[in-house]
């Protein structure tokens, strides 16, 4: 199970995240997962929102572009070695992860966790073979009623 | 004054004007029978040979151009055998496809004459140390140079481009008396041997600049700091190279080497052949070249030409620095660089939909800067950094390798090039080269 993920193209300028951040709540939108990756020229903002599509069209208008990937994300337990776990889970499988970041989660006493890997298929079966947790899309998307 | 063959040099005008009309008769004649693009171009105008007699005929004939070149690709207009071919050289077009010319014997002596003529114009002889620190290889600059220097007996220093340090060493070790490279390289080895504390060690008395234009505040610059004259030479690879024109030693024009080289000042749009003096765009006839001859190629250059009688006693028409070109060809580290080019390196990285760009060309301490900012668009956008990096080094590198030089190329917003008109402006050169004339 996998859920949808906004990566944002940022140009390293005054003021630019501030916007784009803006934009997005302003129209009522909910970040709970964020992360940042730079370089001197540019970065990439990657956010886990309540309302993808929205968020993706409001940007857009702003000229701002972005792409919406899935991203597996997993349910750790708040305590010491708990990452530890997934990781060894797929370093097991020798499989790679290319980024990864923590998000807000609404459960207590677990941490929730992003994972871009090199094999997420693969790593998405390891996860549910070593009874790892899936973070449901309904845990993080608004429900449209 | 000094003249390497005098007897052409300051052949009076007549006689000269004469001497070009028959060679043209000849060199049309024989790319009749030779060139086929020339052949089907005299054809569709319904001319022959014998309908040229003399200069006065030149106006009739078909223009030619860079693109031609592109489109027989690598030797198709060579005139003469391959097995009469002594070398090539190679320079950009106006795609990512080089052009190639190719030279004979006899052109490789007239080119070596061409350059001789200058270097002796300078003040150099055969007790010269000609430093040649324009690229010797396909470039056409630095074999120019060499060979034109060997002509006159001087002794040759090849050490053609780059290495700012081992050039002012060998500068003093080898005691160059006279420098050929590119006038914003010169301002640079200049300041480097400033900084080294060595300027009082170079023995240069001249220097021979040419490739790129520039300013003649420049020149004063250079040629306060090195402590030399400094001279224009003006050429392009399609004609000869350097040495088609050069400044005398009263720094005022560049002599065009008319028995081998008629020009003709046209206005860009309708081909229509100006009257003396006036500006306009540059084209030559080639009437001795062998190899690769041109019959009116167009060299975009603007500029106009100088009939008053120069006080060196050399009756060759003078032109004046080009003032810009009738396309957009820009010349950045002497190397000549097309948008045209940059867009076709786009548009294969881009997935075959060219992204919004922009050429931003500066100069920073002598050295031009050359970047382009690549609008970000959603095919090239990729979710991690390293790919889109990746996608970053490849437009550098694939830049690279088409252009000959490496531009730092930046990935910026959507949208964020300015754009008047609603159409995005491609160049921005910041040089200021040509006096505010362009």
């Amino acid at each position: 199970m996998r859920i949808k993920q906004l990566s944002i193209f940022v140009e390293n300028k005054f003021g630019r995240l501030e916007q784009i951040i803006d934009d997005i709540s302003k129209n009522g939108i909910n970040i709970s997962a964020l992360s940042l990756a730079d370089t001197t020229d540019f970065g990439i903002l990657r956010l886990i929102v309540d309302d993808v599509d929205k968020a993706r069209a409001i940007l857009k208008e702003q000229g701002v572009i972005s792409k919406i990937s899935e991203v597996l994300a997993v349910v750790i337990e708040d305590e010491c070695g708990g990452l530890s776990k997934a990781l060894k889970v797929l370093g097991d499988a020798e499989i790679s992860v290319e980024y990864m970041y923590a998000f807000v989660g609404q459960v207590s006493g677990k941490a929730l966790m992003v994972f871009q890997t090199d094999d997420d298929e693969k790593a998405e079966k390891v996860f549910v073979e070593n009874h790892i947790e899936m973070v449901k899309p309904s845990d993080v998307y608004r429900i449209k009623e | 004054m000094s003249m390497w063959q005098k007897d052409i040099e300051t052949m009076p005008r007549e006689e000269l004007v004469k001497l070009q009309g028959e060679r043209l008769k000849w060199q049309v004649k024989r790319m009749y029978e030779n060139v086929e693009l020339f052949r089907n171009r005299m054809d569709e105008k319904g001319l022959k040979p014998e309908d040229v007699q003399g200069v006065e005929d030149l106006k009739k004939l078909p223009f030619s151009y860079k693109n031609d070149l592109r489109d027989y690709y690598p030797y198709g207009l060579f005139a003469v055998p391959m097995s009469e071919i002594r070398r090539v050289h190679a320079s950009s077009g106006t795609t990512g496809k080089q052009i190639v010319v190719g030279y004979t014997e006899n052109d490789l002596d007239m080119w070596a004459d061409c350059f001789a003529r200058m270097l002796k114009a300078v003040g150099a002889d055969e007790n010269s140390f000609v430093h040649v620190a324009y690229g010797l290889g396909l470039f056409t600059g630095g074999f120019g140079a060499h060979d034109g220097a060997v002509k006159i007996g001087a002794t040759a220093i090849p050490i053609s481009a780059g290495n700012t340090q081992r050039q002012i060493k060998t500068m003093i070790d080898f005691g160059s008396t006279v420098l050929c490279c590119t006038p914003s390289y010169a301002l640079y080895l200049a300041e480097a041997a400033e900084e080294m504390g060595v300027l009082d060690q170079l023995k240069l008395k001249a220097g021979i600049f040419g490739a790129e234009p520039w300013t003649e505040e420049m020149r004063k610059e250079i040629e306060r700091k090195l402590n030399i004259k400094a001279y224009d030479i003006y050429g392009l690879s399609e004609i000869l190279g350097p040495g088609v024109s050069y400044e005398c030693e009263c720094q005022c024009g560049m002599h065009i080497c008319e028995d081998n080289f008629i020009a003709e000042i046209i206005e860009p749009d309708t081909g229509e052949v100006l009257p003396e003096g006036s500006k306009g765009e540059l084209v030559f006839t080639t009437i001795t070249k062998e190899g690769f001859p041109v019959i009116r190629y167009r060299t975009r250059d603007i500029c106009s030409l100088n009939y008053e009688p120069c006080k060196c006693g050399r009756t060759h028409i003078r032109m004046n620095k080009p003032q810009g070109r009738s396309d957009d060809m820009m010349i950045i580290r002497g190397v000549n660089v097309f948008p045209s080019q940059i867009e076709e390196v786009l548009l294969k990285v881009g997935n075959q939909v060219t992204p919004n760009y922009q050429i931003i060309v500066d100069r920073e301490n002598n050295t031009d800067v050359f970047e382009i900012n690549v609008e970000m668009s959603e095919n090239l956008l990729a979710d991690s950094v390293k790919a889109i990096e990746k996608i970053e080094k490849q437009i550098t590198a694939e830049l690279r390798s088409t252009l000959g030089i490496g531009p730092k190329v930046r990935l910026v917003n959507p949208k964020s090039i300015e754009r008047s008109e609603g159409k995005a402006k491609r160049i921005i050169d910041r040089r200021n080269l040509v006096g505010g004339n362009k």
